[in-house]
């Protein structure tokens, strides 16, 4: 994959990575490490990553501080990968901390990211939740439709706000290419994502008299696809997801659980409950993709970034299922898979 | 099973004879999917245009249709142990659906086994000029659209699911209301319906789907008993530009007896309002008999497929010029509404 270093033959990669402490970011680290093009990476995050990674350099930082500017300047990054838009308000220290860290935090970054000269790519992973979720939405999703014909809140808004923040920002620094990318529900056998929880139920609840078509993105994949956004030099906005559907019963059948259709409002109520009890931790706006689901197409980031999921949806809930029966020893995919975390203790990283 | 299409013509010939009367106007053969063709034989002989090769090349097993699998609910096995396997290959989520939703197992197996009486014994259903549809590549199928509920889309997806020689699937588009319903937006979806807009119907087309429209919309679903069988607006012309951009055929279709099977004598103007429905209908019997005005009326139906009208030879920047669009959209529009004027007058009374 050297080549699509491409550029500067001789030069070798300085790539900064936001919130490498959580799955994406420590996974994304861990790849760039093996790669010869790379010469420096630099992770920033609030904590420090759970596992040690070799050619690492952690700076413990806030992205929202104006501090960050420092970093930027002092490393002389010249790829700057976001992925620090989170999904659990829980975990942030509720719904205002999370856009804080959302919202203010890319603007801070990439305002950061304007001033520092050496920096010519930025990529920014998004997520599919731009689009939003309705019954009267293409039921293929390409990165044209304008997610401004929905009524976004919550992760949705959060993300469709750094994605304007960047856009902005690629304006303003015209020379920076620009990558951002909108990814599907992660899933696989070490992730832990708002997906991964809820089919995780003992009994998974559903509303009832709908079955939403589901697409999903493996974790290996959504690495792989920061991974080659990262080292390439295409700008624009990529859609990424696995290929095929499924509907949402099909997967619970695939996953061998049992459906528990609930009447939508007493499901939306009782997700309220659960969140504000702290047992479970999701955007609660994200419910709408369990009644209408939301599906993408992915060929731009195919031809592109060169982007070829190794798991369909189908094969990333059954990879996913090897968890389930505490297997993780055996994965599904025929052929190596980069950059598995080597110990376990990475297991369970939020994305 | 190389020769599982095997056609018993005895016993064919004798359920038709005492069907209609021993004269077998019918074609003879089974279709792909071991269900009684029924297309219209050719002279002099028994079987349709399309079947009479396919029987003389029987005894060649190679000649069969590779993709035309026996059908679970119709093979030698016995009825639960199809019905059996059906059900475990659903529990184990073992069906493929395509990435629209369409999920060819459950309408093929169970869906259309359900509609097949409705279009049969009830409505009576005669399908003229089904074959013009081509048996492959996009085509564009563009039909009136009445009686309130859109039990018509229902049917034209059967008759051209079951009497087509390739029994092609029609992905109709519909309404957005209709998917965001609980329990008939999923089985909108599978279906094979697809959401009403221009990136669904142009994504199918490309795929080389039949793409189904009613460019009436609400208006002609919700239009009054009076006015029955007038076609309303033809939209904005969409689907021809659609038709145009794509570059692929638009074959007119027009359908006779939906507005008798629930005729709208009123409109609920203010329930439809508090409910956010586009109309509320009233018909003789709903909401009076309650749950059981929901049925439709006997009434007997026609549905014409008319002759293809190409759209290949058109420049590519002719979807651009409003107004060939309009007069393509109107010409769409007359040649339906002779085709209803013609098969009104074909069916006689409407419920005998």
């Amino acid at each position: 994959m050297t080549f699509l270093t491409g550029k500067g033959s001789g030069q070798k990669k300085r790539v900064l990575i936001t919130g490498v402490s959580r799955f994406l970011g420590l996974r994304l680290a861990q790849r760039l490490e093996e790669d010869p093009a790379v010469q420096t990476i630099i992770g920033v995050d609030l904590e420090e990553p759970p596992v040690p990674i070799k050619g690492l350099e952690f700076v413990k930082a806030d992205i929202r501080s104006p501090l960050i500017a420092r970093v930027l300047e002092s490393t002389s990054v010249d790829t700057l990968v976001h992925t620090n838009i989170q999904s659990t308000p829980g975990r942030l220290g509720g719904r205002s901390e999370m856009k804080e860290n959302n919202v203010i935090g890319t603007m801070q970054l990439l305002a950061a990211a304007q001033r520092a000269q050496r920096v010519r790519r930025v990529v920014v992973k998004s997520s599919a939740a731009v689009y939003g979720s309705g019954p009267g939405q293409p039921s293929i999703l390409a990165e044209d439709y304008d997610p401004r014909r929905v009524g976004l809140t919550g992760y949705g808004k959060d993300c469709a706000d750094a994605e304007t923040n960047a856009r902005d920002f690629g304006r303003r620094r015209p020379d920076v290419e620009l990558a951002i990318l909108r990814t599907q529900n992660v899933i696989g056998p070490t992730v832990k994502t708002n997906m991964t929880d809820y089919l995780s139920l003992p009994v998974v609840p559903t509303a009832l008299g709908y079955d939403p078509r589901l697409q999903l993105l493996h974790e290996d994949d959504a690495v792989e696809a920061l991974y080659l956004a990262a080292l390439s030099r295409e700008r624009g906005i990529f859609n990424i997801a696995g290929d095929g559907v499924v509907y949402l019963s099909k997967a619970i059948r695939l996953l061998g659980r049992v459906e528990l259709p609930m009447l939508y409002f007493l499901a939306q109520g009782a997700g309220e409950l659960l969140l504000r009890l702290g047992v479970a931790d999701f955007p609660i706006d994200q419910l709408r993709v369990l009644l209408y689901g939301r599906v993408l197409d992915a060929i731009r980031a195919k031809r592109s970034l060169g982007f070829m999921p190794r798991y369909s949806t189908e094969a990333s809930i059954v990879d996913f299922k090897q968890r389930q029966n505490g297997d993780v020893s055996t994965p599904a995919a025929k052929g190596p898979v980069i950059g598995h975390p080597t110990d376990q203790s990475s297991d369970g990283l939020m994305v | 099973m190389a020769n599982a299409e095997v056609i018993s013509i005895d016993a064919r010939m004798r359920e038709r004879s005492s069907q209609s009367g021993g004269s077998p106007e019918r074609c003879l053969a089974t279709t792909a999917a071991g269900r009684p063709c029924r297309n219209h034989a050719t002279a002099g002989s028994s079987y349709c245009g399309v079947h009479q090769k396919r029987v003389r090349s029987l005894p060649a097993p190679a000649s069969e249709s590779p993709g035309a699998a026996p059908s679970p609910l119709s093979g030698d096995g016995g009825l639960f142990d199809r019905l059996g396997s059906f059900l475990r290959k659903r529990m184990a989520g073992d069906y493929p659906i395509d990435d629209f939703g369409y999920d060819p197992e459950l309408s093929r197996e169970i869906l259309l086994p359900l509609v097949r009486p409705l279009y049969e014994r009830y409505f009576r259903v005669r399908t003229l000029g089904v074959n013009r549809i081509p048996s492959q590549g996009a085509a564009l199928v563009v039909a009136n659209h009445s009686g309130t509920v859109p039990i018509d889309a229902v049917m034209v997806q059967f008759a051209v699911a079951t009497e087509h020689p390739a029994e092609r699937v029609v992905r109709n588009v519909a309404a957005n209301l209709a998917f965001g319903m609980p329990f008939v937006g999923p089985l909108a979806r599978k279906t094979g319906n697809v959401v009403a807009c221009e990136e669904d119907a142009m994504a199918l087309l490309e795929r080389g789907e039949l793409v189904g429209v009613f460019p009436e919309g609400y208006k002609g679903v919700g239009k009054g008993w009076r006015e029955r069988y007038r076609l309303q607006r033809f939209g904005r012309g969409g689907f021809v530009e659609l038709a145009l951009r794509a570059g692929v055929p638009i074959i007119p279709v027009a359908i006779v007896g939906a507005e008798e099977a629930y005729p709208m004598v009123g409109n609920a103007r203010l329930v439809a309002k508090a409910f956010g429905f586009p109309y509320f209908p009233l018909t003789p019997t709903f909401p009076l008999l309650g749950p059981l005005g929901v049925l439709p009326l006997p009434s007997r139906w026609v549905i014409e497929f008319g002759e293809p009208i190409l759209m290949d030879h058109y420049t590519d920047d002719a979807a651009d010029d409003k107004m060939l669009v309009f007069d393509i959209n109107d010409m769409i529009r007359d040649t339906i509404q002779q085709m209803l004027y013609n098969n009104l007058k074909i069916r006689g009374n409407a419920f005998l």
